[in-house]
């Protein structure tokens, strides 16, 4: 029982410390321009199909470096076409444009890498378990767990302490005054932007080797990554990070005691958040509305 | 000049509901069958329904779906497990999906702008995933099927909705047309002009005094009671209830209808929706990467024509 538990409770850190990746770059995109990305879904399987294709030239480890900027350079390049027009506009422009974004991604990777799933081998050294008794822990689940720690550190790092960071924030609370202080707020805007989705190409590199590769596998992390941003509170990474992390254990443990609500345990977490907390555990007063 | 305005807008009233109740005669020979027809006309009411909120309170639900799939499985089910009675199941299907939006709105309600539409999604997920798990129930993946509409019977008289498709029709048109008055009703309303406030300027709106978070419940549950209306309908039209008709994908194409429509008009999510029905029918029967091409059209709508079919219109004739 107690392993079982010990299990699930592994299980849903990973699966939370996947979700938290996803969540951190649509915060990202949200808080500075107020666009709720539906297409991260679409670039975390583009990301992944990237290095599905470049893994037999690369390797692994080539694919995990190559892989992730090549798909923030595509979010670059949507963002600078498609949803740059949209910026001064009600929000439902942009919503709607990245849906139907996501459509296309997921038509179109079915299109070019066809609708079966394929799998993606990770390296010899991460797929061996640690130890017999804990067989449900293998070297690549720490891995995981690992680059998403390091990820979400040199992100915290970077905007905390370099000059983008910085803006990125101040941005973030107001950006009018940023823009009037001589920033270039376009430029701030793509990078942001880039980071973003750069963080859902990492995610698409390590969900492919845990989970294998499917042109459907966008949309189903979207919606965790959603409650997880509610959950935490919009407008705070710290409580996206939170959020993640949470409805991923409460997720992991109620595997073990009613499997077929393991899902619907987050709907009923960020109700209670909405209910109890409406801006969400680390949201402020001021971000509400 | 006002005179002017108001004979045009009883003229394109007039050539409305003509062109809706002689739909059975002239939709054959372009091409058409009356099941399409109908099939427009209910998710013209859906997306009315959903345009309801979103074009006069200024307030995007991403959400939607669920309540119109809520009033197809309750209509449904009422018919499977209650009574053979197609008014009944009617019912039925409209308060499921209205209690359970009125419930909801008390939560949802809280958030304003996109993070309204972000809490709208993923309680609209909620259902999916209790119609897609609870399979003994709701059919699971498969759907809730088993079940078919029932003709009506007056007593003295029976119409036969069930193999008459040009019954059925008519039948969809006399429900659309009772919802549509109620709305044009509240419209006209002082709670309407209320509406409108809020749509044009929430804060102003709110010094005046106005209980916008109570008006914004009002007008969310009216309208999941509409929609969920709606849903029951399209469970009649198909004699099915599908769980993707809960998910947030026909949430998104609902607000497309009514954006291509025009969301500022009254009608405009009837036209969007009869545009986007048939693009759909069209394009998914010449090409398997049908997806593709409904994504592409989002994109181009809103980058090209954000206002919409009739905001164009309107627009012109403006100028």
């Amino acid at each position: 029982m107690l392993q079982l538990l010990l299990f699930n409770v592994t299980n849903g850190l990973i699966i939370g410390a996947f979700y938290v990746l996803m969540a951190l770059g649509l915060s990202l995109i949200l808080n500075l321009s107020n666009v709720i990305n539906f297409a991260h879904g679409g670039f975390l399987v583009v990301g992944g199909y990237i290095a599905y294709t470049i893994t037999p030239y690369v390797g692994f480890w080539g694919a995990l470096l190559i892989a992730p900027p090549l798909t923030a350079i595509i979010g670059l390049l949507v963002e600078r076409v498609l949803i740059r027009p949209l910026y001064g506009r009600d929000p439902l422009y942009s919503l709607l444009l990245t849906f139907g974004l996501a459509f296309i991604f997921e038509d179109g990777t079915r299109f070019i890498w066809g609708a079966q799933g394929k799998p993606v081998t990770v390296p010899a050294v991460l797929a061996q378990p640690l130890s017999y008794e804990f067989f449900f822990i293998t070297g690549y689940r720490l891995f995981m767990v690992a680059m998403v720690v390091v990820a979400v550190a040199v992100l915290f790092v970077l905007l905390r302490y370099t000059r983008l960071g910085i803006r990125i924030r101040a941005g973030t609370l107001d950006l009018e005054t940023v823009s009037a202080l001589g920033v270039n707020v376009r430029t701030l805007r793509s990078l942001n932007f880039a980071v973003g989705i750069f963080l859902a190409g990492l995610s698409g590199v390590l969900a492919a080797g845990q989970l294998g590769l499917e042109p459907t596998m966008g949309s189903g992390l979207l919606m965790p990554s959603f409650i997880a941003i509610i959950v935490g509170g919009v407008g705070s990474l710290t409580g996206t990070l939170l959020g993640g992390l949470l409805i991923g254990v409460a997720s992991g443990i109620t595997a073990v005691f009613l499997p077929a609500a393991s899902e619907a345990i987050m709907y009923v977490l960020m109700a209670v958040v909405l209910l109890i907390r409406p801006r969400g555990l680390l949201g402020e007063e001021g971000m509400m509305t | 000049m006002s005179d002017q305005y108001d004979a045009r807008k009883l003229l394109a009233l007039a050539c409305i509901w003509a062109a809706l109740l002689l739909a059975p005669y002239w939709m054959p020979p372009l091409g058409g069958y009356t099941a399409l027809g109908t099939r427009v006309l209910v998710l013209g009411l859906a997306a009315m329904s959903l345009n309801f909120l979103l074009g006069f309170t200024g307030v995007l639900s991403f959400g939607h779906a669920a309540y119109f799939g809520l009033g197809a499985y309750g209509a449904g089910l009422s018919l499977k497990f209650l009574a053979a009675s197609s008014p009944l199941a009617l019912l039925m299907g409209m308060l499921l999906g209205g209690v359970a939006g009125a419930l909801l709105g008390t939560l949802i309600v809280r958030r304003r702008g996109v993070y309204f539409a972000m809490v709208t999604i993923a309680f609209g997920q909620v259902f999916y995933y209790i119609a897609f798990q609870w399979s003994s129930l709701t059919g699971g993946d498969d759907g809730l099927r088993g079940f078919s509409r029932q003709p009506l019977d007056f007593g003295l008289f029976k119409i036969d909705i069930l193999s008459n498709a040009d019954y059925f029709y008519y039948f969809v048109l006399f429900c659309f047309a009772l919802i549509v008055a109620i709305m044009s009703f509240i419209l006209r309303s002082p709670f309407g002009r209320t509406m409108l406030a809020i749509r044009e300027n929430e804060r102003r709106a709110r010094f005046l005094g106005i209980a916008i978070e109570r008006h914004i419940w009002i007008v969310f549950t009216l309208s999941c009671f509409f929609i969920g209306f709606a849903g029951a309908l399209y469970a009649l039209l198909n004699n099915f209830a599908d769980p993707r008709g809960l998910h947030y994908s026909q949430s998104g194409d609902f607000v497309m209808m009514a954006v291509m429509g025009g969301m500022r008009s009254f009608w405009g999510p009837l036209l969007g929706a009869a545009v986007f029905v048939v693009l759909q029918d069209y394009l998914s029967s010449v090409t398997v990467n049908w997806m593709s091409f409904v994504g592409l059209l989002f994109v181009l709508v809103v980058l090209f024509f954000p206002r919409g079919l009739l905001g164009m219109v309107g627009r012109k004739l403006a100028s």
